[in-house]
């Protein structure tokens, strides 16, 4: 083990780490710590220096608006776990936020953490990708922009964030009485695991008809992925066995998992149809 | 980098690498052994202590980011030379053999304890599931703390 000697810088509001952040672009974005410590832990590399986000309260809590529920970059999971709106708007987040590691991680790691750290298995975003979750970066020069989840990722571990930017908020828009809500994590128990395949799901009904799906996926792709093809086959009809065999066929041409020491390409496939008509059957009734 | 924390009630002040590991400036820098070592990744639980009331792994926090806040450790959860009654427990009813991981799960406990006095069995493995113990097989360690009210109140502590 090495010590990283790198300096620290300890913004107190967002504006501080903001001109931080534009100061030192080369610095490491520091928050809950729990990927950048294993991380550091595991290469022999010394980073030029980090920002130290964790005490910047600006950047954490959780805000319910009338439409969108907001949730600071720096929130933990044990602050999303126990909090009443997230609970109520937001059940699969705080489904996918209790198999995040065990108590002390949920008590450390945060939702901007997760995001950033662009690790195609981690359980938050395939959830935030099917609630049509924005991610808001800021930057000092050019202020908050708003990039919907889905156009983050532009490769495996690599987005659209700019230099200077960090990641401010998480707005999720609050699901409506006709959507139903999916979170299902296959891993190898259930804390502490890193997933194998990990869906989220939201299908909005207009009477019988599908009017919006979402699927959400980790763990099948070099990024959190939608599966758009597959959304395809179910919008624009009501849920029925054609429907859902011409879906979970489809994901074949969304999703492209890989052998890793976790699990198999073909395994990763095959969990991922199963779990997939699992859920809509399970709606369909 | 100085850095000041309240430690087990005390006002501290270290001046170490401002990432260096909490639980490596617990143990060398401040003589403070209680917390373990067993992984160094988050996944054993051995190094966890309390940063403003809430389970950590100390093996994942670098000092820095707990300045100003109240760190507590295994050494510090007696009070007035009287055990936590979760370490009372831990005795009483056979929680700890080797010993390496009980001062991770008595500080994981104390947390769960804090806000729930009277666990059920589910509660008590969800609350744990972040701590690893190669000898007990985890049915002592959750009895210990599914009892830890019921002795405490039979001992009138
Ligand atoms: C034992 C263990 C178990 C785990 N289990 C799971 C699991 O089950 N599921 C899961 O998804 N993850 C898991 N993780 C991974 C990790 O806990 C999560 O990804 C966590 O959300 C990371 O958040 P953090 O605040 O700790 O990030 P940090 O380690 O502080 O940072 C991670 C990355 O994000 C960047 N970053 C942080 N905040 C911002 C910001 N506001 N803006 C821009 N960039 C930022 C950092 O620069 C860094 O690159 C586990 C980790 C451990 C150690
Ligand atoms: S040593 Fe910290 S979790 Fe194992
Ligand atoms: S008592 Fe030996 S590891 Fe738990």
């Amino acid at each position: 083990m090495m010590t990283s000697q790198a300096p620290v810088h300890t913004p107190a509001s967002i504006a501080e780490a903001l001109s931080l952040r534009a100061a030192h672009p080369e610095a490491w974005l520091l928050a809950g710590g729990t990927d950048i410590m294993v991380y550091l832990e595991a290469h022999a590399i010394d980073p030029p220096g980090f920002i130290d986000l964790w005490q910047v309260a600006d950047l954490r809590g959780i805000d319910a608006g009338a439409d969108h529920i907001r949730i600071g970059a720096c929130t933990d999971y044990t602050a999303i776990i126990d909090d009443a709106d997230c609970q109520k708007h937001l059940p699969t987040l705080v489904e996918a936020a209790r198999t995040v590691g065990a108590r002390q991680i949920q008590n450390r790691g945060t939702i901007g953490g997760n995001i950033a750290n662009a690790s195609p298995a981690g359980d938050t975003m395939p959830v935030l990708l099917a609630l049509d979750a924005i991610v808001e970066l800021q930057s000092e020069k050019r202020g908050l922009r708003s990039v919907p989840l889905a156009d983050f990722y532009t490769g495996y571990k690599r987005t659209v964030m700019a230099a200077d930017e960090l990641i401010a908020f998480v707005r999720i828009p609050k699901p409506s009485a006709a959507d139903r809500l999916h979170f299902r994590k296959v891993g190898t128990r259930m804390a502490q695991s890193i997933s194998k395949v990990v869906l989220g799901g939201r299908l909005r009904f207009d009477g019988d008809t599908v009017s919006e799906a979402r699927l959400g996926w980790g763990s099948v792709a070099a990024t959190p992925v939608r599966s758009t093809i597959a959304e395809q086959m179910l919008v624009g009809k009501p849920l029925s066995a054609q429907s859902i065999s011409d879906a979970v066929a489809a994901l074949a041409g969304d999703i492209t998992p890989i052998d890793d020491v976790r699990s198999t390409a073909d395994y990763r496939k095959s969990v991922a149809r199963r779990i997939l008509r699992s859920w809509l059957e399970t709606l369909a009734g | 980098m100085k850095i000041g924390f309240r430690l087990n009630g005390a006002e501290t002040t270290v001046d170490v690498t401002p990432m260096a590991r909490l639980l490596d400036v617990l143990r060398e820098d401040l003589r403070l052994t209680g917390s373990k070592e067993g992984c160094g990744e988050g996944e054993c639980g051995a190094c966890t202590v309390l940063i403003d009331g809430k389970a950590v792994n100390s093996c994942l926090v670098p000092v820095v980011q707990v300045r100003g806040a109240s760190v507590k450790t295994v050494e510090g959860l007696a009070e007035d030379g009287r055990l936590h009654p979760v370490q009372q427990a831990f005795i009483d009813h056979g929680g700890a053999q080797c010993g390496i991981c009980t001062p991770g799960f008595v500080v994981a406990a104390a947390e769960l304890l804090e806000r729930d006095p009277n666990p059920d069995a589910v509660t008590i493995r969800e609350a744990l599931a972040g701590n690893l113990c190669r000898c007990t097989g985890y049915q002592k360690i959750v009895d210990s703390v599914a009892r830890t009210l019921a002795s405490a109140e039979e001992a009138g502590r």
